[in-house]
């Protein structure tokens, strides 16, 4: 645009990473305030995990067995059904059309709110593990095998999930659909998070192989994610 | 006569109409001799006259992802070149790559439990094709749910190409993973390792199965197009009297 004057925007200087880093600053804001509702994730991570021993029997032996299983089932309903709104809340105050027509390449803006995203609503479920861990009857290795295979493998579920928020808000559909939609892309990461936790607490197989698959992918989805959902929002949105 | 100008639908329904019976034709004639070859081939000295099911197994999981490839260049006809049948192509190509998924699963199962004593592994090859059926359904369930078609086609359309990366990663599972299901055998580096007298029925089924995608897909657009348009007629219609 030819409109010259730093004066009267003040903010035409700026560099676009101070742009992302006030998104992900007001993202992660409205996210830990009231009505946000980044912390109801890990309400309903302990719901799940909580629910387990009902659904198989408080065996501690069976239960520490499953473990890893049962807490990556968890913290991966818990991440797809808070990202349901990632994109909605702003699409419908608006803001998301302005993210949209801001100088600041949309696929940036989206990989600066799932970040957001995760770091309010992924790290959370990372750090309540340790708690869960005790429920399940896992010893600290596994626990903390667990919690690094999450830290590792969430990135992943946050920015393939990201494009089923931006195919909700271009739809006007949420829930069902996008899980059912969602779900299947992230069964890879499922696979190697439990795979690469199973190993460090039956082996026979090494920790490193399942570990550095899972990195990898969710470096993939950090690359596809992103791209995905702003090419979505901008064919969608009218 | 190139691609843009069978974005005309009515150019594209005439076409079709000509093209279509001989498609038809041909493959009712190759699928008889595919089939006949399939029947008369002999049996594996190890596997008896089980190794048949491949000859229906093997062209139907080619088709299964083949048919996801169609649809990813819809969806970039879609998205990039804005071809107006391209969403037509790649919404009456999904529920055709399903079926041939789950008939590529059914007859594996069939031929995995005298071989491998089990009808379903969690084996990285049978779980990719898996996870390939679910995501047929999905972008099924995403063409019924939403009702503007075009608003549909853009957001499937995103889907299928990141739904895409499973293709490379179904080709080479049995490559990086040494599991049940057995490696590459006929497209390979040195020469396919089957012996000819299972190859050429197998190729013969390959093309038979591939030209029935195209009479099916090209039948299926000219319903959704005819589809459509009864659908455009009847909303007109409700708009008049309601006037």
């Amino acid at each position: 645009m030819p409109v010259a004057g730093g004066e009267r925007f003040p903010n035409r200087r700026k560099p676009p990473m101070t742009a992302l880093a006030a998104l992900i600053r007001r993202d992660i804001r409205i996210a830990l305030r009231v009505g946000g509702g980044a912390l109801i994730g890990v309400l309903f991570f302990l719901t799940v995990v909580v629910l387990m021993p009902f659904a198989v029997g408080p065996d501690l032996a069976l239960l520490s067995r499953l473990g890893p299983a049962i807490l990556w089932l968890g913290a991966l309903l818990a991440s797809l059904l808070t990202l349901d709104r990632l994109f909605m809340a702003d699409h419908e105050d608006g803001s998301l059309d302005l993210i949209t027509m801001s100088r600041t390449p949309l696929e940036l803006a989206c990989a600066a709110k799932a970040l957001a995203h995760w770091l309010a609503a992924g790290l959370p479920l990372i750090v309540a593990t340790p708690v869960l861990g005790l429920l399940l009857n896992l010893d600290m290795v596994a626990t903390a095998a667990v919690a690094l295979t999450l830290l590792a493998g969430t990135p992943a579920l946050t920015f393939t999930g990201m494009i089923g928020a931006a195919l909700a808000v271009t739809l006007h559909r949420g829930g069902l659909l996008m899980a059912v939609l969602v779900l299947p892309l992230s069964i890879p990461v499922l696979i190697f998070g439990v795979a690469a936790s199973q190993a460090v607490i039956v082996g026979p197989m090494t920790f490193g192989a399942p570990f550095s698959i899972l990195c990898a992918l969710s470096l993939v989805s950090l690359v596809i994610g992103p791209f995905a959902a702003a090419a979505s929002l901008r064919h969608g949105l009218d | 006569m190139t691609l843009i100008d069978l974005a005309n639908p009515t150019r594209f329904l005439a076409l079709t109409a000509r093209v279509l019976p001989w498609l038809a034709a041909a493959t009712i004639i190759l699928l008889t001799i595919g089939l006949y070859q399939s029947a008369s081939a002999p049996d594996d000295y190890q596997q008896g006259a089980t190794v048949k099911i491949m000859f229906i197994h093997v062209p139907n999981a080619w088709l299964s992802m083949f048919v996801w490839g169609v649809m990813s260049i819809a969806s970039l006809g879609t998205l990039v070149w804005r071809h107006p049948l391209a969403d037509v192509a790649a919404k009456a190509a999904a529920p055709i790559g399903a079926a041939f998924t789950f008939l590529a699963l059914l007859t594996g199962s069939l031929w995995g439990r005298p071989m491998w004593g089990t009808y379903w592994e969690w084996d990285a090859r049978l779980t990719s094709v898996l996870i390939l059926f679910l995501m047929y359904l999905g972008l099924m369930a995403l063409w019924r749910a939403v009702d503007d078609p075009s608003r549909a086609a853009r957001a499937a359309a995103v889907l299928t190409l990141v739904g895409a990366i499973n293709l490379p990663i179904i080709k080479f599972s049995v490559d990086w993973w040494n599991t049940l299901h057995q490696p590459a055998s006929v497209m390979r580096m040195g020469g396919s390792a089957l012996d000819k007298s299972f190859l050429i029925p197998l190729l013969v089924m390959a093309v038979a199965f591939t030209l029935l995608f195209v009479t099916l897909h090209l039948a299926a657009m000219r319903n959704e197009i005819l589809r459509r348009r009864v659908r455009s007629l009847q909303m007109t219609q409700a708009s008049q009297k309601a006037a």
